[in-house]
């Protein structure tokens, strides 16, 4: 996490992370992890109110330049979640997301983000629970390492 | 479609409906702030709020909208595509709007319903994914469903009793089918079997009329000996490659497959002495030896249930050995005099045990004993009355017997009332069988009893799990067609899609999609079999437009996209450039995203949609 403190001070962002209201993207493959979300709605599970939720088929369709968009646009987290392995719809696309996830992690990491801010969850249709603690971890994490360093720059 | 509404060049006219849904968003959302908001955003012409969207009052004013307001989008935020994108799809169609130019927000799953105690973020939250539904609306293009025909024909892999169902059910609806065995016969896995629980009656005699009737029907080619080599294609529209051994390879024309492959017995190599001591044996083996009349004489008959199954070598419960297990208890109880003889005739088959010096008097008196202490019985154990299972003592040692269902229960009572001895173990405690001498022996602990017991036995018969063919995997990798960890077939939905595969057109059933009976092998395949006729049944299927679109421009040919589809949607076309089969394609993205020259894009989940979602999302307001 030390690893943005450098770019976090250099554009002065607000600080403090009590009243810091992050900004989390999160992709949503329609067949579980969507399912999975709409579970925990059905199940009213609370958590914090800062997630916008885009629908996409599978994980795999998130292109890389779908994320390195969402943080030059002053998201403070991404998360991607997709089905667990072995269980995707389209028989292997998340095996393919993770691999690419991987990456780009390591690729926002030089980009002076810390590579936690890009998170990978495997959420099943029947883990209502599963993604309201992931929600709630993320924004946890995001909260901690506050606002995205590169927030009004690029 | 006589779709006034659909020209993409049009200048957007977005109407926005924010629904209350009684006070599950209401409660929780302030709607008619949220709409009113949604006017403010670019392209919006109309916005109001309904109570219920989903009612005819509020599909009408859906409609009415559109009509007054020369709406050529429109935008629900409600509950979840998941469940209502059909309804609302087709409001729009019935007032003429293609039903492409629908864009979902969801306000209540993934909002109202998990922010109930903050009012006001809650409702900034519906603003702004009502504000990523208009970046998105306004991109949007209506969309034609491509229409492919089916061809007439199915073919049904695997000729056992799923397999043959399957085939003559389709048969008999005036499909032709082709049949594709590997063996030289049909039957599968019953050709092992002595007789058939519930009915009792031979194995054999049950599925021959079946046989025959596969045999005889006219709509039924028979490949014997043969094997699936290729197939290419997609729904309505494959090619299948069938090789049979020693003829030339067939290539036929279908448009449905019926994978019917069955499974094997797991073999419990290292467990409780199989392979190591004489007389241990699977239930299909013990079978087997029934079948043939070749059972060595037997006073003592242990069964093990579970063996490598629940946890441990394979997780799943197997489901019919427990049944299995029980058919054959009763079986040698109430056979016993009639094999004895059998016995007295064809003497030791299985090996090597030399019956005469089995247990020792001495043991068989402490154990009638004990049975008598057992049933709390005083004084001399050995008056009581034997039943005929003092000929024979079958012990059947289980976790737990599942016997469900209706039919199954009775026979297990039946099983007690023949005294079949059930005796549970559990995990941490395992039978243990062995050797003392030439005495096949087993120890266990008596949970109840809570003391470690030995008994001698003439034969284990261990009940293992049925497991996925070996080679399934070729299968799998062939049509795409997803294997779960167990190495069964993965069904689309376990609830409510359990014999068609994601994959549109492939169908599956019996024991090759898990442990399964016959009855259930029977029902299956009838359902694979009315599945598939449905579009062969239509003569077309409807394309949703969701597909893949390369381009040209951009195409280097490369060919990472043909590589990385899971369907074989792609391919390349006579200029070298990558191509579409729209019929084939799932709308996964996965080649729009590997694509490194970004020439592909996904209808209706454009790069510019999705990134104008997102730009909208993160947008400072
Ligand atoms: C010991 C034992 C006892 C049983 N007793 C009973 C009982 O009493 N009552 C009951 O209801 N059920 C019983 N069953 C279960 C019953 O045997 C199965 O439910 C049933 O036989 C499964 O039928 P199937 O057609 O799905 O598979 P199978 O019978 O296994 O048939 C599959 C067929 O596909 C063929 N095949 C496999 N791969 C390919 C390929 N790649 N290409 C072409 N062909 C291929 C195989 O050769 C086989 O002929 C018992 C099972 C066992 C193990
Ligand atoms: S990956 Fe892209 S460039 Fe390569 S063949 Fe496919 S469409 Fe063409
Ligand atoms: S979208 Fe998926 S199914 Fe369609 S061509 Fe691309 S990889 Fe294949
Ligand atoms: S569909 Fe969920 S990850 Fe592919």
């Amino acid at each position: 996490m030390n690893s943005e403190a450098v770019h976090a001070g250099s554009h002065g962002g607000d600080g403090g992370s009590e009243h810091f209201e992050p900004k989390i993207l999160v992709f949503c493959c329609n067949w579980c992890s969507y399912a999975g979300a709409d579970l925990a709605g059905v199940s009213r599970l609370q958590m914090p109110p800062y997630f916008r939720t885009i629908r996409v088929m599978c994980s795999a369709r998130v292109d890389p330049e779908f994320v390195i968009r969402a943080f030059e646009k002053g998201a403070d987290g991404v998360l991607v979640a997709g089905c667990h392995p072995a269980d995707c719809h389209y028989i292997g696309g998340n095996y393919r997301t993770r691999r690419r996830m991987a990456l780009m992690k390591m690729l926002i990491q030089q980009f002076g983000f810390d590579p936690d801010r890009l998170r990978l969850e495997w959420v099943s249709a029947g883990e209502g629970e599963k993604f309201q603690k992931t929600i709630i971890e993320f924004t946890n994490t995001v909260k901690e390492m506050g606002p995205t360093p590169y927030k009004g720059g690029v | 479609m006589a779709e006034k509404k659909a020209a993409a060049n049009e200048k957007p006219r977005i109407g926005v409906f924010v629904c209350h849904c009684g006070s599950n968003i209401g409660g929780f959302v302030d709607v008619p702030s949220v709409a009113e908001y949604a006017k403010t955003l670019p392209d919006v012409v109309y916005s109001t709020d309904n109570l219920y969207t989903c009612a005819e009052d509020g599909l009408a004013s859906i409609r009415e909208g559109i009509r007054k307001h020369d709406l050529n989008r429109v935008i629900v935020a409600s509950c979840t595509p998941r469940t209502h994108a059909p309804l609302f799809q087709a409001t729009c169609e019935s007032a003429g709007l293609n039903k492409y130019m629908f864009t979902f927000v969801n306000i209540r799953e993934h909002c109202s319903w998990v922010h109930m105690k903050e009012k006001d973020k809650a409702s900034k939250k519906a603003k702004d994914l009502i504000r990523m539904g208009v970046a998105r609306a306004r991109l949007l293009e209506p969309q034609e469903e491509a229409k492919v025909e089916v061809t007439p024909a199915s073919v049904v892999v695997g000729g056992g009793v799923s397999g043959m169902t399957a085939a003559l059910s389709m048969a008999d609806m005036g499909f032709p089918v082709h049949l594709v065995e590997r063996d030289g016969e049909l039957g599968g896995f019953i050709r092992n079997l002595n007789n058939l629980y519930v009915t009792e009656k031979s194995a054999s005699e049950t599925i021959k009329p079946l046989i025959e009737k596969v045999k005889a029907h006219k709509n039924i080619h028979l490949h014997l000996n043969s094997q699936l080599k290729g197939v290419e294609g997609f729904i309505g529209n494959y090619e299948v490659v069938i090789g049979t051994k020693g003829a030339e390879d067939l290539k036929a024309k279908v448009g449905t497959i019926v994978i019917a492959t069955g499974a094997l017995e797991f073999v419990p190599e290292g467990l409780y002495g199989y392979n190591q001591y004489p007389n241990v044996v699977t239930l299909t083996e013990f079978e087997i030896l029934c079948k043939k009349k070749t059972l060595p004489k037997l006073k003592n008959v242990a069964f093990i249930q579970c063996v490598g199954s629940r946890g441990q070598v394979k997780s799943y419960c197997s489901r019919i050995c427990c049944n299995v297990a029980i058919k054959n208890a009763i079986n040698i109880v109430d056979n016993y005099e009639n094999m004895l003889g059998l016995m007295e005739k064809s003497g030791t088959v299985v090996e090597k045990i030399p019956v005469e010096t089995k247990a020792t008097d001495e043991i068989m008196e402490r154990r009638r004993r004990r049975r008598g202490r057992e049933r709390g019985e005083e004084g001399e154990a050995e008056e009581v009355k034997l039943g005929p299972s003092e000929k024979i003592e079958v012990t059947v040692f289980n976790r737990d017997v599942m016997a469900y269902g209706v039919e199954h229960e009775l026979t297990y009572n039946k099983a007690r009332e023949k005294r079949v001895k059930f005796v549970r173990y559990t995990t941490d405690h395992l039978p243990k069988v062995y050797m003392e001498g030439n005495q096949l022996m087993i120890a266990y602990f008596h949970e109840t009893l809570k003391l470690e017991r030995t008994m001698p036995v003439d034969m284990v018969v261990l009940s293992t799990p049925l497991v996925g063919q070996p080679d399934a995997g070729e299968l799998s990798q062939m049509l795409k067609v997803p294997l779960g960890q167990e190495g069964f077939f993965l069904e689309a939905h376990v609830k409510l899609r359990p014999v068609d595969f994601a994959t549109d057109g492939i169908y599956v059933c019996g024991t090759c999609r898990g442990p399964a009976d016959i009855t259930e092998c029977a029902t299956q395949a009838s359902a694979a079999a009315s599945r598939a006729a449905i579009p062969m049944a239509k003569g077309y299927v409807q394309a949703e437009a969701l597909t893949s679109v390369v381009d040209e421009t951009k195409c280097s040919g490369c060919g990472t996209c043909i590589q990385v589809c899971p369907y074989g949607a792609l391919r390349k076309n006579e200029k070298g450039y990558a191509e579409v089969i729209v019929a084939a394609c799932k709308g996964c993205g996965c080649c729009g995203a590997t694509c490194p020259e970004g020439a592909i894009t996904m209808t209706n989940y454009t790069d510019a949609q999705l990134l104008a979602e997102s730009r909208a999302a993160l947008e400072e307001v």
